[in-house]
């Protein structure tokens, strides 16, 4: 029988969640390096038991962390990121220049057919990519250097690569995404880019339409439909059907289209999830009610998940990174809280239950499917 | 000792806990560091033994000390001290540690 390996990062330390393919019962490990913030821990899928972990603190910088064991042991590989020549400006919030300076790694998106090659998505925005495992790292470069860069903005949190997809059709085709510059894809395995920002609409800067600059909170898209993608901005909900050339909002019936994860099931290219959230201000779900919204149409059509999941006083937000489906049969969904729940689905978004409640603050949740 | 080698130092080099943890090392850790015994040669003598700290006390590219890490010498705050400065003799012939702290700072 398949089984799930559920990867939570928080905000201090990682913790590994097992079940069998009835995703019912759950074996909790961890902490795995306790008091760092995990940003992100993702497994390899051509090798699922090398998994990569952004381990990182105000205090000691960024680790980079491997597992070549389904994460029962650990060691630590590079954390030498540095920029390609002289790194240059982007804008500040106050929209002075201000130097690129390497923070933190938010995402590792492991390579779809090579077990020793793995990128990273960091702040302040780049794409990093290692070809030994992590053990060193090199900047593709024509991401930040295609020109828009200098105009590139910070968002609340940072500003920061978040979103790393590969299209499995295509090897040369990836997509990555930027808060808040926008969405970006490149068709030459990371030679070149183009912003692909078409459609959206940000009415919080200077131009509402501007080709860079919007709070692209997160992407999806399901593999055996690569030139579609979904989008959760800071505000709006949308949707490409031509790899990003153009957008079109899908937010439809949702009570409020501002939220930061969105996620594509696995066998259904046309059934999405968000969390929706109150607002930029109040990072919390509306009415005290945490609701999973599922649309079976693509968008603009959402009906509300909330068996299982609290329905009143509650005031948590799911971060980015935050939700994951497995590829059982019966389409499974996870996503954790910044209350430390981490939730899980058995029956695509039907009913839930609480794996664990009681976590710090989940940063993110990755799933793997393993036989 | 012949001209030209170097007189080599033991010095003692006390560990925060996360970095601790990091390398699975214990609080103290002793250090071969030549003549003379700064903080530089020491973090480089660290960092030699250790490469998992590379980053971790002072950043990549510039080698500046990350900013909420803090080093000191027989009582006396060394965070801002030029790292080619001379530590202490006590500190160069083992009797006093050199300190590396995570700075009280965030929650």
């Amino acid at each position: 029988m398949s089984k799930v390996r559920v990867l939570v990062g928080t905000k201090k330390g990682a913790f590994i969640l097992h079940a069998d393919g009835k995703r019912k019962d759950w074996e909790v490990s961890g902490p795995f390096f306790a008091g760092w913030e995990i940003y992100h821990m993702k497994g390899s899928p051509v090798n699922p038991d090398r998994i990569y972990a952004s381990q990182s603190s105000s205090w000691s910088g960024q680790v980079v962390q491997r597992s070549d064991d389904g994460g029962a042991t650990w060691a630590p590989v590079g954390n030498k990121f540095l920029y390609n020549g002289v790194p240059g400006t982007h804008q500040w919030y106050d929209g002075t220049p201000h130097p690129w300076e390497f923070k933190r790694v938010w995402h590792l998106e492991p390579s779809l057919s090579d077990a020793e090659a793995v990128f990273a998505g960091v702040e302040d925005a780049a794409l990093f990519k290692s070809i030994d495992g992590g053990n060193t790292w090199e900047e593709l470069a024509g991401l930040r250097g295609h020109g828009t860069g200098p105009h590139w903005q910070p968002g609340a949190g940072g500003m920061c690569l978040h979103t790393i997809i590969h299209d499995p059709s295509n090897a040369d085709r990836m997509y990555i995404a930027i808060s808040a510059a926008g969405a970006f894809r490149t068709d030459d395995a990371g030679k070149t880019w183009k912003p692909i920002n078409k459609g959206l609409h940000s009415q919080y800067i200077p131009d509402p339409t501007a080709e860079v600059g919007h709070c692209v909170h997160h992407v999806a898209m399901h593999k055996e439909r690569p030139g579609v993608l979904f989008m959760q901005k800071h505000w709006d909900v949308m949707r490409s059907d031509n790899a990003g050339d153009q957008w079109h909002e899908v937010s439809g019936n949702l009570p409020t289209d501002f939220g930061f994860v969105i996620d594509v099931h696995s066998h259904e290219p046309e059934t999405v999830y968000v969390v929706p959230i109150k607002s930029d201000a109040e990072h919390f779900v509306p009415d005290g009610k945490l609701r999973v919204y599922r649309s079976r149409t693509g968008g603009n059509e959402w009906e509300a998940m909330t068996k299982g999941l609290p329905q009143k006083d509650c005031y948590v937000n799911v971060y980015r990174d935050g939700m994951a489906v497995d590829s059982m049969d019966e389409c499974g969904v996870y996503f954790g809280t910044s209350g430390g729940q981490v939730y899980a689905s058995a029956d695509a978004g039907d009913s839930w239950t609480a794996i664990v409640r009681d976590l710090p603050s989940v940063l993110s949740v990755e799933v793997q499917t393993l036989a | 000792m012949s001209e030209g080698d170097e007189a080599i130092s033991t010095i003692r080099v006390v560990l925060p806990q996360h970095l601790r943890a990091l390398v699975g090392t214990a609080a103290e850790v002793p250090l071969q560091v030549p003549a003379p015994v700064t903080v530089r040669r020491s973090l480089d003598a660290l960092e030699a033994r250790y490469p998992a700290l590379g980053g971790t006390i002072r950043e990549h590219g510039t080698g500046k000390r990350r900013a909420f890490m803090r080093i000191f010498a027989c009582e006396e705050d060394w965070s801002h001290e030029s790292m080619d400065k001379e530590l202490p003799s006590v500190v160069a012939e083992g009797k006093e540690p050199l300190i590396i702290l995570g700075a009280i700072a965030g929650g």
